[in-house]
């Protein structure tokens, strides 16, 4: 199954570009619709949304900030997903969220919300490979694309089957722990992307502590690209608003062209 | 219906799974691994016991209560896990945990705690073993249980503040696992109760296991045969599952107190948070509400898997009680036994003296989880 996610990271990677993916929390501020879209502008090839969750257990103190925020300020998927569905992002999105918020709105309804919506895929960072079955059934008939993690921590004969299983891109988790910008790029990073490549044909995206356009630059020397999320959300914490947050797109789209 | 193994996808029924990130997989099913191996390993049984007998001073008795007994028309009984090493069930656990980390090549010790009884069961056997340990307690319950947080310091652990959401044991549990997530390789995460991602759940049943053996037997030697209802108070479950699981097959009731404001069972709606799928106290949207409770040690909002199951079965049922209702337990075996309970025991204590009716003339096996001792300080404040 390949949809508009995929395709547009595969069409990034044969022109010979590198695929830059922010992470930006939805229901953030008043403006984070208008800073996705001018983010879509500013050079991103998809655009991840934040379903915010109250217990985010991969997420670092900046993607927690913002997620409560958010929640204090009314946000729930639903609400975050009307003013999706309104919308002309500009670029394909997945959203990012837990197990939970989609358990609770039901398997298939929340697949069918995605997919009425616009979105063309999905991450769920807490239901693994092993409990993916029924989410996968729901999403594929909806024709969601569900997009897996790969952690440095896999064995290889693991690495495969993620492979087979994710949609749009094989998330590659660029080091052992939480989401948060690190000082330097962290060596396990360059090590899951090439033992993810190795295994598939599917666009490779490094995420988790990459959080300069120089820390996406090197990391993109072997992976397909880069999911960047605690540095774009602390940009919307500070009120960078969408110029803002464009901006820093803008520096690294610059720096994956250069 | 007896408490049996869960299924090789760590279910319960419906209920338990391995909803973790991708990056503690590989950590979970190893310790999966490591736990059935040890479990079957007649030397790793033997020195477990060495321990909770010459350390922890295990078998621990079974109480008579005819005071109390006479107060309220049932004839109670406690299995006094108050008198363990420490101050409650929980070193049972942790003392198979720490075992077997270090038969797994662990150094370091990472756990989440509530009231900290869990927090200084921890921190004592990493001391008795030479381990690292930290200790995620939520701010709150660092207010609270200060005379735990102290003991921890002692015994040589490090207690981190968890200052996120509630601030209390929902919110220890979430820092503990993005804790563990960056040092999986060497740390072992000693989760304390029957939840969490398999094979917690099941694993810390069978290491809790020994309360319900040794309270079967000592039944049958007191009253002949098995009790008529066996009462715990149930935070995510583990002294519960303890005492429940010598009984499971037998035609005892089981009974397990929730705090009025932490009831996760009472409402029965599914959800996943930390590593598994149970009853969890949610919102019409999925996030996570907070459980309220006078007891740090039972302020949860979910309940582990297993209870779930068992709810779901009948063959368990789980009574809300109010705090009022456990000041008033606290005080009434104080005063009748010369025991204080801890405040998550006087829970049972508080269903048992709100059913008396239903009870009139039944043997009552109350599992008596923890000593009071940590809890005099807050009491002091209510009670004036
Ligand atoms: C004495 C005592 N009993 C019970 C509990 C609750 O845990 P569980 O429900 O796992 O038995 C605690 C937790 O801190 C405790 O300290």
């Amino acid at each position: 199954m390949s949809g508009a996610l995929e395709s547009a990271l595969r069409a990034r990677r044969e022109s010979g570009g590198k695929c830059l993916v922010p992470y930006l929390t939805g229901g953030l501020g008043d403006d984070w619709l208008e800073t996705m879209q001018a983010v879509a502008a500013a050079g991103a090839d998809a655009i991840e949304i934040g379903i915010p969750f109250s217990d985010p257990v991969m997420d670092g103190p900046t993607i927690q900030l913002a997620n409560d925020r958010a929640l204090e300020a009314g946000a729930s998927p639903q609400s975050i997903l009307d003013r999706v569905r309104g919308a002309d992002i500009g670029v394909p999105t997945a959203v990012m969220t837990y197990g939970n918020i989609a358990y609770r709105m039901g398997w298939d309804r929340f697949a069918n919300t995605l997919a009425d919506a616009g979105v063309s895929g999905c991450i769920l960072p807490d239901i693994p490979l092993e409990e993916s079955g029924a989410w996968t059934a729901a999403a594929d008939q909806a024709g969601i694309e569900t997009v897996l993690l790969a952690a440095p921590t896999a064995p290889d004969e693991r690495l495969p089957r993620i492979c087979e299983r994710s949609h749009g891109f094989v998330y590659a988790v660029g080091l052992l722990g939480i989401t948060g910008v690190r000082a330097e790029l962290a060596d396990s990073a360059k090590v899951i992307a090439a033992r993810v490549k190795h295994v598939t044909d599917k666009p490779v995206l490094v995420g988790v502590g990459v959080g300069t356009p120089s820390q996406a630059v090197e990391v993109s020397e072997v992976a397909d690209g880069v999911v960047v999320g605690s540095a774009i959300v602390q940009r919307m914490l500070d009120g960078g608003g969408p110029e803002g947050v464009a901006e820093l797109v803008a520096e690294f789209r610059a720096a994956l062209d250069a | 219906m007896a408490m049996t193994d869960p299924s090789s996808s760590g279910r319960f029924g419906d209920f338990g799974g391995m909803f973790v990130p991708e990056t503690l997989v590989p950590a979970c099913q190893e310790l999966d691994k490591a736990f059935r191996e040890a479990w079957a390993d007649e030397a790793f049984r033997a020195e477990l016991h060495r321990l909770l007998t010459d350390y922890a001073g295990r078998p621990s008795p079974v109480t008579v209560c005819d005071n109390l007994s006479e107060e309220l028309g049932c004839q109670v009984l406690l299995k006094r896990e108050d008198l363990n090493h420490t101050g409650s069930h929980k070193i049972n656990n942790v003392l198979g945990q720490a075992l077997l980390a270090k038969r797994m090549g662990k150094t370091k010790l990472v756990a989440e705690t509530g009231a900290g009884q869990h927090g200084v069961a921890t921190a004592t056997a990493a001391a008795l073993f030479g381990m690292d340990c930290v200790v995620y307690m939520g701010t709150v319950d660092i207010e609270r249980q200060k005379l735990n947080v102290f003991r921890m310091k002692l015994l040589g652990a490090e207690v981190r503040a968890a200052e996120s959401g509630s601030q209390t044991l929902k919110d220890a549990v979430n820092e503990a696992m993005r804790h563990w997530v960056a040092v999986v390789e060497s740390t072992h995460y000693c989760l304390g109760s029957v939840m969490g991602p398999h094979p917690y759940p099941w694993m810390v049943r069978e290491f809790h296991r020994v309360i319900g053996d040794e309270a079967r037997a000592q039944c049958q030697a007191l009253l002949g045969g098995v009790p008529d209802v066996v009462v715990a108070c149930v935070g995510g479950g583990s002294n519960a599952a303890g005492i429940f699981s010598g009984f499971a097959d037998t035609d005892a009731l089981l009974v397990g107190a929730e705090p009025a404001g932490g009831a996760a069972v009472g409402r029965a709606v599914p959800g996943i948070v930390h590593g598994s799928f149970s009853y969890l106290m949610q919102d019409e949207w999925g996030q996570v509400l907070e459980a309220e409770s006078i007891s740090a040690g039972l302020d949860y909002p979910g309940i582990g898997p297993e209870h779930a199951h068992l709810a779901a079965i009948g063959r368990a049922r789980y009574e809300p009680v109010t705090d009022a209702e456990v000041i008033e337990a606290f005080q009434l075996l104080s005063r009748t036994e010369g025991i204080i309970p801890a405040l998550e025991s006087a829970h049972g204590l508080a269903w048992i003296s709100r059913a008396r009716e239903e009870l009139a003339g039944k043997t009552v096996l109350l599992n008596l989880s923890g000593r009071g001792d940590k809890d005099v300080g807050q009491m002091m404040d209510i009670l004036g």
